[in-house]
């Protein structure tokens, strides 16, 4: 019971961060239409400038920061990169992320270093929250799930409640209209894929600390922030939320089930020994375990939704 | 009158007729070669190295490390003459991309450019591939023999099944670690519920292996309460499985798990207040100490071949100067040694010749940094003394010195002696006739 307890708050815990990393890629792309390559590149951006600005006056200057300094590349990168390649379609400005991400793994690594960097927790969110069971729930844990909560209702406030968000949500569907009524919808897209940085730099500035901030921290967290986009439907926010809860608790139960598939044959009835020559094969697939696959399930999820619903949980159906 | 039996037939009379005023030429100026560059005399010789490691990508700066442990203990060296007067060691790095393809694509480029001598250890996969390529490129090309000199891959076949005359390894191989680890677990009666956890590819069976066997010969009575392995550097969360850890009730762990995997993993029990002792292999290694902090303290151990705080303290000004050239730690004193026998083998035998320095180097015992070491002659596998070390604060006595300026560093629980550590090998190696 304990045990099942624990593992549905660290699901929760684990779904919350991806939801943070994936929230500006969603939004990025029901805005833009573009598949942004270089979001991990700018999560990465955003631990490494909160290390750089922590060390120089602290964390939560830092948290505040971080975020906006990213939020401006990205919205340079928008209005003289992505602008004038946006003519030529979907391909062209897929491409220029691509190779963004690759230019702004290179700079950091020429200005930082090949190594990890001691960007820490801060002192005052170090330590337990609450004691659960004998296991301590670490502080900085609850913060970074607060903050992906703010971030959720943050962004849902903005695009139903303020006039901005409103003619963004507008321009989605009718740009051509909005821009006949008078507003800048070119500007609205810089603001949007600032924004949409910006959330990435917020998700570096948090994660940063918890996980090793390295040179390599965007490759594994952004294919993952692919499926979870995916898998909640390309441009819906709420199926990214939901999606990142689902894989959160995907990951982290499987983690737990030690069974493979000749166990689950035995249960059914059917056993048989091991014929194969373990010097040869030491690792039959039938003696894998679920455990061992954990973290490749979200990848296998998505293929499975691709087949069976290709527009994800909540996405709208294209055309 | 003979009519040709070809159209070409003229031709090829006519160009008979002039070549022989040149037929004589070639072997007279190869005998003019051969006498000036075959003559015997005192002449500088350079052992030339070729690094093929990693050196772009997450794991660059490890190999980084390594190469400019190879240049500085190189050109140490040859200051001081000890590969005989005017002998030189030089090394030069070559990008594997920490691929198999890729490593021996740099096989054939260090080939076609002379080197005799190659040197590898980040990845048993791509050792092993590219012994198997060694062995064949020895076998088909007499004469041009190219010797394998591994300073970090443990992968245990290398000095068993797949054991070569031509591979020395200089790093205690993942077999004799274990063995250390468990030598040293076998005295500690609060070992009682082991958990073993590792990444999923060679290394990590490995170890989990290893561990099983050791630990059923050494401590019977010990329970193996969990055997995890998880897919090599993608999990970044870590608390299910410390989850399982806790829900099992192990006292220890042990992992051979290096890098931010290794790192994510301490901090995760850190941050749930898991009291487990963690034993592992790549506690020292590059970035983890810095991940670590003081995460760590009281509760990882490892297993290492020398650390800055050992019993007497030796190779501690080595490492200021390292740190003084390169801003970076000493961590791979098994170059440091290799560097010392080859530069040795040298001198005693005359020549930079492999097949020669290949001999000279069997069998060889020398006082490294961390004791006398010998160079087994039956598997090629360096039989050294190692360390169990704990992650601790320093105190000015025992723990002098930090790691990565932490503040924190490596306190010495135990020197275990080379013959503790010495594993029994099925190596039979074809040797090639002393040159």
């Amino acid at each position: 019971m304990e045990f099942a307890l624990i593992t549905l708050l660290n699901s929760l815990c684990y779904g919350l961060l991806l939801f943070m990393l994936s929230a500006g890629l969603t939004l990025i792309f029901s805005m833009m239409g573009v598949l942004n390559f270089a979001h991990a590149s700018f999560y990465m951006l955003g631990a490494y400038l909160a290390y750089a600005i922590s060390m120089w006056i602290g964390f939560w200057p830092a948290l505040l920061m971080a975020p906006l300094v990213v939020g401006v590349l990205g919205a340079l990168v928008e209005r003289y990169g992505l602008r004038a390649v946006h003519r030529q379609g979907h391909m062209p400005e897929l491409l220029l992320t691509y190779g963004l991400a690759y230019v702004i793994g290179e700079l950091v690594q020429l200005i930082w270093g090949r190594a990890p960097v001691p960007y820490r927790i801060p002192a005052g969110l170090d330590g337990s929250l609450f004691t659960f069971y004998g296991t301590s729930f670490p502080a900085y844990r609850g913060f970074m799930m607060l903050v992906a909560l703010l971030m959720l209702v943050a962004i849902r406030c903005l695009l139903t409640r303020s006039r901005t968000g409103l003619v963004i949500q507008a321009a989605l569907t009718h740009p051509e209209m909005v821009e006949a009524l008078g507003h800048d919808v070119p500007r609205i897209a810089m603001l949007v894929f600032g924004g949409g940085c910006a959330l990435a730099g917020l998700a570096g500035v948090i994660g940063g600390n918890a996980l090793v901030t390295e040179p390599s921290m965007g490759a594994t967290l952004g294919s993952i922030t692919f499926v979870v986009a995916v898998v909640g439907g390309l441009g819906s926010l709420n199926g990214a939320f939901i999606a990142s809860l689902l894989i959160g608790l995907l990951q982290t139960v499987a983690v737990a089930i030690d069974y493979s598939l000749r166990d689950f044959l035995s249960l059914c009835g059917l056993s048989f020994s091991s014929g194969t020559d373990l010097r040869l094969h030491p690792h039959p697939f039938w003696d894998l375990t679920i455990a061992q696959m954990a973290p490749v399930l979200p990848y296998l999820l998505m293929i499975v939704l691709l087949i069976c619903r290709p527009r994800g949980l909540m996405g709208a159906r294209e055309g | 009158m003979q009519y040709p039996q070809h159209r070409w037939q003229p031709f090829i009379a006519h160009r008979h007729d002039l070549f022989k005023y040149f037929r004589r030429l070639p072997t007279l100026i190869a005998v003019v070669v051969f006498v000036a560059v075959g003559a015997p005399g005192a002449r500088a010789e350079t052992l030339k190295i070729a690094m093929i490691e990693t050196f772009s990508g997450p794991f660059a700066p490890i190999a980084h490390n390594q190469l400019n442990t190879y240049r500085m203990f190189a050109d140490l060296a040859n200051q001081r003459q000890l590969s005989g007067t005017g002998n030189l060691i030089e090394v030069q790095g070559f990008d594997g991309k920490g691929s198999v393809q890729e490593s021996l694509s740099q096989l054939k480029t260090v080939i076609d450019q002379g080197y005799r001598y190659i040197s590898q250890g980040n990845g048993s996969g791509v050792a092993l591939a590219l012994l198997d390529a060694v062995n064949k490129h020895n076998q088909r090309n007499p004469g041009k023999e190219i010797v394998f000199l591994n300073h970090a891959a443990i992968d245990p076949e290398l000095t068993n099944g797949k054991c070569s005359f031509w591979h020395f390894r200089f790093d205690a191989n993942s077999d004799m670690k274990m063995e250390a680890l468990t030598a040293f677990m076998e005295n500690d009666a609060a070992v009682r519920k082991v958990y073993l956890i590792g990444q999923n590819y060679a290394h990590g069976q490995a170890v989990s292996r290893a561990a099983k066997e050791l630990l059923r010969r050494r401590r019977p009575d010990v329970q193996i309460v969990g055997d995890d392995l998880h897919p090599i550097g993608t999990v970044k969360d870590f608390s299910p499985y410390i989850a399982k850890i806790k829900a099992a009730g192990a006292d220890t762990v042990i992992t051979g798990n290096w890098g931010a995997d290794l790192a994510l993993l301490i901090r995760a029990a850190k941050d749930a207040g898991l009291g487990v002792k963690f034993y592992t292999y790549y506690g020292r290694s590059a970035g983890v100490p810095t991940a670590m902090g003081a995460a760590g303290v009281g509760q990882v151990r490892t297993v290492v071949y020398w650390h800055e705080n050992n019993e007497t303290f030796s190779g501690h000004d080595l490492a200021t100067q390292f740190r003084a050239k390169y801003d970076d730690d000493l961590y791979f004193v098994s170059i440091v040694t290799m560097v010392d026998m080859l530069a040795r083998a040298v001198k005693a035998t005359g020549s930079v010749d492999p097949v020669s320095v290949a001999h000279g180097l069997e069998g060889m015992k020398i006082t490294a940094l961390n004791g006398e070491v010998e160079m087994r002659a039956v598997d090629h596998q360096l039989q050294q003394p190692l360390y169990i070390a704990t992650w601790s604060a320093l105190d000015g006595k025992r723990v002098k010195y930090d790691q990565e300026k932490t503040g924190y560093g490596w306190k010495t629980e135990r020197k275990v002696e080379r013959h503790v550590a010495a594993q029994p090998t099925s190596c039979q190696m074809q040797r090639p006739l002393k040159r």
